[in-house]
């Protein structure tokens, strides 16, 4: 039988405002455990939350993103349930009235474009964190995480495959790290992801029994599990069994998704509308304002890439994705006004070392302005490409800036046409058979029998002779 | 000294006739003395205090200070105090010393006033009769065999026992009023959102709201002045201007439009208490007043609203009592479920489980319908009202609670007799209003209380009437026979 796979998203982001959702206690990530809660966090009696109007504001900005209804009036729910990391034993979350309404986003894969539907994207916050390990018999728990603002964004089910899945993904960490909102930091749980995964009978309209995939924390385990999910779920219906719906956890170790807790024991989480807050109103005017604050979003600077730079879609769409690339890549166009070649450098050799040493483009140590000098002499020649690639290492190296690297090494390109005749002069004397053999070939032999004479004077010049004057001369003398 | 009120200490202070530390010294010396009696004080603070009155002594040495410097008060056990055990009444937070101030205990600091410790109530605010308190029962000053109203049970009996001049107050149902007027003494529930509620301990969030309990509606409004303010800390604070309540006790009643309900003199009331209450309203007719008879139809519905939407936001907010970060935890807990059960099972007493259970109940998947969103329509339609009563009159009275002080035990079995103490003080709150009462008679020798109701924001008004009422009459002037003697 043939099987297609339905998917569903829910992506909690952490949003980078500066202190909590309903505290003043700091957000910063990594800081000794319990020393960023404050009472409030800590839900010491008497203690009332006031909500952060930067959380609303980014939360706006990304329901414009996605061409969203903005919710004008939005309201704070508890959901209830005990745990020792949840302090108040409630969490402030959105429910019926959430802040970004309806929206959608567009993904390309494989040469097409296909829409996503956004069911909603609600405000909340965040738990502590139970620690399991260093307390023998015992669990610590570390409330600094507690009351950092999120917003879960919650997706159609409208994916038919793990690939679509992460396309979605990188569109919605695209959009968030484009808006300023979040650094979507998977790695420390600054973006995380929920999977909601079935499968039915190819044609069949209603869907299969659907299960919860938790923990997965990257995007290469997203496309993982949701595989090792679907290939499960398949092979329990093809042994004519069926799903149970409840939440599994992914273990990358194992390659392998197993049951967390069924629907049965699920939580009755008692949502109501949490009456220390008042319902949240934005204005047309609110609205407008962070519109206007918006910055180019990732599709509208593909688009203009392609047309400003004339660049292929292929390479506009890896140089948007990412919000600093575009930005560096931008940069270092424009200073050595060649965006060809800007692009070739950022996407090749500056993504390569950027890769190789696991280095984020914000923290590269060639900075765009040094790119763009490289790329500048290259094009007035004062280096060939080939040397250009040594100037980069050493750049890299933080050997220095480009002009003192290449005068420093001696690495300028030799023009002088004295002394490029004086080697080809020299090549030619003390290669006669070559000469010789060059001579007597057929004019359309010849051209690859040159290169044997220009990589002497290359060698000759430890690569510095202008290419385009020795192969001049040599035509010349030959 | 302690005869005298808030507004005569103030002026003594002044005057020098006492110093704000022997006045201080004077009402720790009869805490010491005559709470055995009562049990009115979970806490007394006394070194804090007499260092507090020193300082304010201080402060009025230099001129300028306001009203309350010097003033020895006590603040409701649900207050956080910085560095002062904060117990709600409740086992559970038996231990618990708060590392912060609520604004309203803030705001009388910053003006000077004296505390001279904690009050008795009764367990979280729940209970009319303060006998659900962790700490005991506290007994009625007027008659130790008869309860003195709750949940604000302590902060009424120390004023009427002379222990406080002033006390602080919450009111979710009726807390304030009731045992105020149970305890023959003025007590104010302000509209909500005109006090924070920072640092309060919630009971119900929509529906708790402080205010102070006095021996008269001036003092009222000198502890008003202080307590109400717009903090940004509490969001459902409201931010508008603080009248100075002090200044608008002096307008006639004359031409006063006052609101009768129908339904507030119904089957429910002792008739004895009925009596008192339309003698009042008759002293006021005879000052300028007029009585016009209202109509507020969803009374009925009040009470069964207000225990659906007070559990339910109680269960929730008293989830944070878990034993995990502080206050009561269970010895040896096997694990985690074990530590929840028993923390809070050994924690709370009965009629806050009951709460818990009845509002987790109410908001349980398919019934929340049924219950919580109902009782929040009653909840509309209720205020409505009010809205209309207010189109044709200036101010609502009636009883604040339907008898005189009862005997303890005396509804220990049926908690929905005890709920129904509350019926004609829960409507205000789930409205929001502003309720206030005052002493008007007495039956049996057990003091009985008018309330009124304003439109929102109308405290002035309140207590403008309030105190008009008490330049005619002296029931708010009396004490119990047994103080009288130890005079």
């Amino acid at each position: 039988m043939q099987w297609e796979t339905v998917i569903g998203l829910e992506v909690h982001v952490q949003l980078a405002t500066k202190s909590k959702i309903f505290s003043g206690a700091s957000t910063a990530f990594g800081a000794t455990a319990n020393t960023q809660a404050c009472a409030i966090d800590l839900a010491l009696p008497g203690t009332l939350p006031v909500v952060n109007a930067e959380a609303i504001r980014m939360a706006t900005s990304f329901g414009l993103a996605i061409n969203a209804e903005i919710g004008k009036k939005s309201v704070f729910e508890r959901k209830n349930y005990f745990y020792p990391d949840l302090p108040k034993g409630y969490q402030v979350t959105q429910l019926a009235e959430p802040i970004v309404g309806a929206g959608h986003i567009d993904i390309h894969l494989n040469g097409e474009t296909k829409r996503l539907r956004i069911h909603h994207a609600h405000l909340e916050e965040d738990a502590g964190k139970s620690l399991h390990e260093d307390f023998h018999g015992m669990t610590g728990i570390d409330l600094n995480r507690a009351g950092t603002p999120l917003i879960e964004i919650v997706s159609e089910p409208d994916m038919r495959s793990a690939e679509e899945a992460v396309a979605y993904l990188k569109k919605i960490h695209s959009i968030i790290t484009y808006l300023g909102i979040s650094d979507g930091d998977m790695s420390q749980g600054s973006m995380r992801c929920d999977a909601n995964v079935s499968v039915r009978p190819k044609g069949q309209a209603e869907l299969g029994t659907r299960t919860e995939l938790k923990n997965i924390n990257s995007f290469r385990f997203v496309e993982k599990a949701i595989h090792t999910e679907v290939e499960r779920q398949i092979d329990i219906l093809e042994d004519g069994g069926k799903i149970v719906q409840e939440t599994r956890l992914y273990d990358a170790e194992k390659n392998e998704t197993r049951s967390m807790r069924s629907k049965e024991v699920a939580n009755d989480y008692r949502y109501f509308p949490e009456p220390d807050l008042l319902p949240v109103i934005l204005d047309e005017a609110f609205i407008d304002q962070v519109r206007k604050q918006l910055p180019e979003l990732p599709e509208a600077k593909c688009q203009r890439f392609i047309e400003q730079y004339q660049l292929s879609d292929y390479d506009a769409n890896i140089l948007t994705a990412n919000r600093a690339l575009a930005d560096y890549f931008e940069n270092v166009s424009t200073h050595c006004k060649d965006a060809k070649l800007a692009a070739n450098w950022v996407m090749g050799e500056l993504s390569a070392a950027l890769n190789k040493n696991d280095t984020a483009i914000e923290h590269s140590p060639v900075s765009d302005r040094q790119l763009g000098e490289l790329i500048l002499r290259i094009k007035d020649n004062t280096i060939s490409g080939k040397i250009a690639k040594q100037v980069f290492d050493a750049l890299w190296q933080g050997q220095g800036e480009v002009d003192q690297i290449i005068k420093e090494q001696g690495l300028e390109q030799v023009s002088d046409s004295g002394a490029i005749e004086a080697m080809v002069d020299k090549v030619i004397a003390s290669n006669p058979q070559q000469v010789e053999n060059y001579r007597n070939a057929p004019a359309e032999k010849r051209g690859k029998m040159l290169g044997f004479f220009v990589g002497q004077i290359m060698k000759i010049s430890q690569g510095k002779a202008n290419p385009q004057q020795v192969n001049e001369l040599l035509l010349k003398k030959l | 000294m302690h005869r005298l009120t808030l507004a005569q200490l103030a002026e003594g202070l002044r005057q020098r006739q006492f110093s704000s530390e022997e006045l201080t010294k004077h009402y720790l010396d009869r805490i010491k003395k005559l709470d055995q009696h009562y049990n009115s004080y979970i806490t007394v603070t006394e070194e804090s205090a007499l260092q507090q009155a020193r300082q304010a002594d201080k402060r009025l040495a230099e001129g300028g200070a306001p009203l309350l410097c010097g003033i020895p008060i006590a603040h409701k056990d649900i207050f956080c105090t910085e560095g002062v055990r904060t117990s709600c009444g409740s086992r559970m937070l038996d231990n618990f010393i708060s590392p912060y101030n609520a604004t309203v205990v803030e705001n009388l600091i910053n003006d000077g006033a004296v505390m001279l410790g904690k009050t008795n109530m009764d367990e979280f605010a729940m209970g009319s009769s303060n006998e659900t308190s962790y700490y005991g029962p506290v007994k009625n000053p007027w008659d130790t065999n008869c309860v003195p109203g709750g949940s604000s049970g302590g902060s009424a009996a120390a004023v009427a026992a002379m222990l406080a001049v002033a006390t602080t107050a919450t009111d979710t149902g009726g807390s304030i009023r009731q045992p105020a007027a149970l305890c023959g003494v003025s007590g104010l529930k302000p509209t909500y959102g005109r006090v924070s509620r920072w640092g309060m301990i919630a009971f119900a969030s929509s529906l708790d709201q402080a205010g102070p309990i006095a021996r008269s509606a001036e003092d009222l409004a000198i502890m008003l002045n202080s307590m109400a303010s717009f903090d940004p800390k509490d969001s459902t604070s409201i931010d508008r201007a603080v009248p100075d309540y002090h200044t608008h006790l002096s307008t006639s009643v004359k031409g006063l439009r006052i609101g009768v309900p129908e339904e507030y003199f119904g089957e429910g009331l002792n008739p004895a208490t009925a009596t008192v209450i339309q003698q009042a309203l008759k002293e006021l007719e005879s000052m300028g007043a007029s009585l016009v008879n209202i109509r507020l139809p969803h009374t009925p519905l009040a009470v069964p609203a207000y225990y659906v939407i007070a559990p339910a936001e109680c269960s929730a907010n008293l989830s944070r009592f878990d034993g995990v970060r502080y206050g009561h935890r269970c010895d040896n807990p096997t694990d985690l479920e074990d530590l929840y059960k028993r923390s809070r099972g050994e924690g709370f007493g009965d009629e806050v489980k009951r709460r818990i259970l009845v509002g987790t109940y109410a908001l349980s998947a398919g019934y929340y319908d049924a219950y919580y969103r109902k009782a929040q329509q009653v909840r509309r339609l209720i205020k409505q009202d009010f809205m209309e009563a207010f189109e044709s009159v200036d101010v609502i009275m009636g009883p604040t609670s339907p008898s005189p002080a009862f005997a303890f035990g005396a509804k220990g079995d049926d908690p929905v007799a005890m709920y129904l103490e509350d019926i004609f003080t829960i409507a205000t709150n789930l409205a929001g209003l502003p309720g206030l009462s005052i002493p008007a008679g007495l039956v049996d020798n057990k003091p009985v209380g008018l309330q009124m109701i304003g439109n929102y924001f109308d405290e002035a008004l309140l207590l403008n009437a309030a105190h008009q009422f008490q330049l005619q009459t002296d029931w708010h002037q009396r004490h119990p026979s047994s103080l009288e003697e130890e005079a």
